[in-house]
C-alpha cells in the first residue's frame, strides 16, 4: 500500500475543499448546471436515474483493510448499505445525496482516498494486474509505476480537459490480466537484455462503440522517460483528437485516422522536445515511492502444508473452491484467494457494508491487512498462507463469498445497467441473475470450464462485452430492451473482439440462448481441455449460429398464413 | 466586459486592447489583438499602424507560426470557446516552453474561476474571465492547491525533483 506523505495528503484535502466550494456555489445558484457538470464529473459524481452516483478511486485496485472499513462506513452512513465494485477497480455508491458528497470526500481523504478524475474527459484511474507483486509470471512489479502515473495524472495542468476520457493500464507479467490491449494506453513493463526496466507501449485500444485492439508504437521505452513520453502521447491527443463528435473523440479514432505509424511518428517528434527534460524520472524518486509502499513481511514457509493437503483430499467443496478461487503465489507456502462477489442472486460486484467489514477483518487476520479489487469485480486476498486457506474458505462460505466460480460462466462481469445508469439502453443485472440461476449447478458449471461472460447495458461497454468469450449487449429498439449476443471475444495476451451472432433477443430468451451456445460447445469441443473460446476459434461462428437460431425461428404471423 | 486578472491580481489600469474578430477591419490606431489569419496576411501593414498589435489563437491554430514574431508581439491571447476544450493549455505550454514567448499570454472566452489554477500553471499571466464570473472572488482560485506533482511553466521542476532536491 502506498502511504501518502504530507504533500500527497495536502493535495487530496485541498481537492475536498475545492469541491465543497463548487457544490456550495452550485446549490446557491452561482454555478450553472452546465458549468458544474464537468467539475463534478472530475470528482466522480454522476447524476443518475435514481440519485447521484459517486465513483471512488481505488488506485490500481489496491486497498487496505482500514480503507475498506471506511468504504463500509460510507455505504452505511451515506448510501443504502452496499457498494458496487466496477470493472475499472473502483467502487461506486448509487444512493448518496449531492449535498453529502463533500463530506464523503472528506471521509475518503481521512484514509488517503479520493474520487479525483474517476469520471470526466481526463486521465482516469490507472489499472493493473490484480496479482501484481505476487504473480509467479511477473517480470516487473507494476505498483510503483502505477503510483507514479497516479501522481503524474492527478490535476495535470495540461490534460484535464481532453477530447474524451483516457484510460491507462499497466501489466508487468507475461500473462496480461490488466487487458492492456483495450486501453487508450497500454504499458507492458519488461526488462531489456541488460536487465533494465522499460515499457512496451500500446495506444488506441478500446471498447465502446468502435472496439479496437491497441497498436504497439514503441518496443522499449526506458523507465526514465515514462512520464515525458506519456506527456507526448497526451499532447498529440489533446491537440489533434476530435472534439466535434463525442463518439469519435477517443484516441483510438485519432490513431486509426492518422494510422498507427503516423501517430507514432507525431509522438516521437513531440517527445524529441520533451525527452531528458525536467519530467525525466530519477532513481531517487523510484526508491522514494518504493519505500512508501508497505510490503508484506513474509515468513519462510515450506511449499507444502500437510493439513492443507489433507483437507484438499477429504473435502470436495474445499477442493472445488481451491481449484477455482485460489491462485499461485511467487513464494512457497503462500497463495492468493479470490473472494467471489458473484453469488447467485447478488448483482455482480456488489458487496454489503457488513461483508466489507468482514472482508477487512479477513485481510487483517490472513493477508497483511491489504486486498485488491480485480477488474472482474471480485476482491482478492493476495498474500495468504496455504495453512490458512481452510479457515478462510470456511469464513468466506459463511459470508457468501466462497462461490467457486472464478473463471467460470457465472463469474459474470456486468455494468450496473438500466436499473441504475442513465446511459443504459437496457438492464444488465436481471440478465446476469437469470443466467446465474440457469447455471446454478456447480458440477455442470465446472464441466463447462473456463468461460468469461460479460454484459453491458449499452454500447459504452462498461461491462466489457466485446472481450467476453460470450458478450451480451443491451440495445434499444423502438423503446424496447433487446440484447445482442456475441462470441469469440477475449482479453489478455491473445485479446480478440467478439463477433455478433445475429438478430437480438428479448430479455427472457437470453438464458436459453446461453444454454444453446454451451450445448453447441459441449457437443463439439475437442475434449474438456478445449475451452469455449478455443472451440469458437477452431470451428467459427456458424455452428453456434445454427444452434441458436434454428429452433428460434418464430411462427409466422397469422395474416401471413392466410394471405 | 470580462474582468481581467493580471499577475494574480485584478487589473487596475484600463485594458487598452481591442479584440478583432475574424473578418473585422482593423482600426487605424489603438492596441488591437488580431486573429492569426489576419496577422499572417497583413503583418507588415499592421506593424506600421499607430498602436501595438497582439495576436489571438483559436484552439486549432499552430503556435509555432508565431515563433519568429515574438520580438514584435507584446501579447498573445488564446481563445477558449468552451472551458472543456483543453487545447489552449497545450498551446500555452508550447508558446512558453518550446518557443520561449515572454510577453503577456492571455486566456479569454469561456473561462471560469475553476480553470484558474490550471491556466496559471501552463503559463497564462493574464486571464480574462467570462463576464458572469466574480473576478474578486475568483482570485482565491490561485490558492486552490499549494502543491502540484507535474512539471509546468510555473514550476518547471516537478514535485519529485523538488522533494529530492535534484533538479534537472
Amino acid at each position: 500500500m502506498y502511504q501518502y506523505d504530507e504533500i500527497d495528503q495536502g493535495i487530496v484535502d485541498e481537492r475536498v475543499a475545492q469541491f465543497r466550494d463548487q457544490t456550495r456555489r452550485y446549490l446557491a445558484g452561482k454555478l450553472s448546471e452546465d458549468d458544474f457538470r464537468p467539475l463534478r464529473l472530475q470528482n466522480g459524481l454522476y447524476i443518475q436515474r435514481h440519485a447521484p452516483m459517486l465513483r471512488v478511486a481505488i488506485p490500481y485496485g489496491l486497498l487496505s483493510a482500514r480503507q475498506l472499513r471506511k468504504l463500509a462506513h460510507i455505504a452505511r452512513t451515506y448510501d443504502r448499505g452496499y457498494g458496487h465494485f466496477s470493472t475499472r477497480q473502483n467502487i461506486q455508491f448509487n444512493w448518496p445525496t449531492l449535498e453529502s458528497v463533500p463530506d464523503i470526500l472528506a471521509e475518503l481523504a481521512s484514509v488517503e482516498m479520493h474520487a479525483i478524475q474517476t469520471s470526466g474527459n481526463c486521465v482516469r484511474n490507472t489499472t493493473t494486474d490484480h496479482f501484481a507483486g505476487i504473480a509467479p509470471d511477473e517480470i516487473v512489479d507494476s505498483f510503483v509505476w502505477c503510483e507514479l502515473i497516479r501522481q503524474w495524472s492527478t490535476l495535470h495542468p495540461e490534460f484535464t480537459f481532453l477530447p474524451r476520457k483516457f484510460k491507462i493500464a499497466v501489466t508487468g507479467a507475461t500473462t496480461d490480466r490488466a487487458a492492456i490491449q483495450v486501453h487508450d494506453i497500454g504499458l507492458q513493463a519488461v526488462k531489456n537484455a541488460a536487465g533494465e526496466t522499460g515499457f512496451r507501449v500500446l495506444v488506441g485500444g478500446g471498447l465502446g462503440r468502435t472496439p479496437i485492439i491497441g497498436h504497439f508504437i514503441r518496443a522499449f521505452l526506458p523507465w526514465q522517460h515514462l512520464l515525458s513520453y506519456l506527456d507526448a502521447v497526451l499532447r498529440v491527443y489533446n491537440r489533434y483528437g476530435r472534439r466535434d463528435n463525442k463518439y469519435k473523440a477517443r484516441i483510438k479514432i485519432l490513431v486509426k485516422e492518422l494510422t498507427p505509424a503516423v501517430f507514432a511518428q507525431k509522438v516521437e517528434e513531440e517527445w524529441a522536445h520533451l525527452k531528458d527534460g525536467p519530467a525525466t524520472l530519477i532513481t531517487e524518486e523510484i526508491e522514494r515511492i518504493e519505500a512508501r509502499f508497505t510490503r508484506p513481511q513474509y515468513q519462510v514457509l515450506k511449499a507444502n502444508d500437510v493439513e492443507f493437503d489433507v483437507a484438499l483430499a477429504t473435502r470436495p467443496g474445499f477442493a472445488a473452491w481451491v481449484k477455482r478461487n485460489v491462485h499461485a503465489h511467487k513464494l512457497p507456502g503462500y497463495a492468493a484467494v479470490t473472494l467471489s462477489l458473484k453469488k447467485t442472486g447478488v448483482a455482480p460486484g456488489d458487496a454489503t457494508a457488513d461483508q466489507m467489514d468482514a472482508i477487512a477483518a479477513l485481510a487483517d487476520s490472513y493477508s497483511f491487512g491489504e486486498l485488491r479489487v480485480s477488474h472482474e469485480q471480485n476482491l482478492i486476498l493476495a498474500d495468504v498462507r496455504k495453512s490458512d486457506l481452510l479457515a478462510i474458505w470456511q469464513a468466506a462460505k459463511t459470508l457468501g463469498l466462497a462461490t467457486p466460480n472464478i473463471g467460470l460462466l457465472t463469474n459474470i462481469i456486468a455494468c450496473p445497467g438500466g436499473d441504475f445508469c442513465s446511459l443504459a439502453n437496457a438492464k444488465s443485472l436481471p440478465v446476469a441473475d437469470a443466467i446465474t440461476r440457469r447455471f446454478d449447478d456447480l458440477d455442470y458449471l465446472h464441466d463447462i470450464g473456463e468461460l468469461d461472460l460479460n454484459i453491458s447495458g449499452c454500447i459504452n461497454s462498461c461491462g466489457h462485452h466485446h472481450v467476453g468469450h460470450i458478450g451480451v449487449l443491451g440495445v434499444d429498439k423502438a423503446g424496447e430492451e433487446w440484447y445482442q449476443v456475441s462470441i469469440g471475444g477475449s482479453q489478455g495476451v491473445d485479446a480478440s473482439l467478439g463477433k455478433v451472432l445475429g438478430p437480438s433477443f428479448a430479455q427472457e430468451e437470453i438464458p436459453d440462448v446461453i444454454e444453446k451456445l454451451i450445448d453447441c460447445y459441449i457437443e463439439r469441443r475437442d475434449g474438456d481441455a478445449e475451452r469455449f473460446i478455443d472451440t469458437v476459434r477452431r470451428i467459427g461462428l456458424e455452428p453456434f449460429k445454427q444452434q441458436v437460431y434454428a429452433r428460434a425461428t418464430r411462427t409466422p404471423a397469422p395474416e401471413t398464413l392466410s394471405a | 466586459m470580462p474582468t481581467l486578472i493580471k499577475h494574480r491580481k485584478l487589473a487596475t489600469a484600463a485594458d487598452t486592447w481591442t479584440l478583432l474578430q475574424e473578418g473585422e477591419a482593423f482600426p487605424a490606431s489603438g492596441d488591437v489583438i488580431v486573429p492569426l489569419s489576419l496577422w499572417l496576411g497583413k503583418r507588415e501593414v499592421l506593424l506600421k499602424r499607430v498602436g501595438r498589435t497582439g495576436v489571438w489563437l483559436k484552439p486549432e491554430d499552430e503556435p509555432a507560426l508565431l515563433a519568429h514574431d515574438f520580438a514584435v508581439l507584446p501579447l498573445i491571447a488564446v481563445h477558449f470557446p468552451a472551458f472543456t476544450d483543453g487545447r489552449g493549455y497545450s498551446t500555452a505550454r508550447l508558446l512558453r516552453e518550446r518557443h520561449g514567448f515572454g510577453g503577456e499570454l492571455r486566456a479569454f472566452g469561456d473561462v471560469l474561476r475553476d480553470n484558474i489554477f490550471y491556466l496559471s500553471r501552463v503559463g497564462f499571466d493574464a486571464i480574462a474571465l467570462r463576464e458572469d464570473q466574480d473576478a474578486a472572488q475568483a482570485l482565491g482560485a490561485f490558492g486552490d492547491f499549494s502543491e502540484a506533482y507535474q512539471s509546468s511553466v510555473e514550476r518547471p521542476q516537478p514535485l519529485f525533483r523538488r522533494r529530492t532536491g535534484l533538479s534537472a
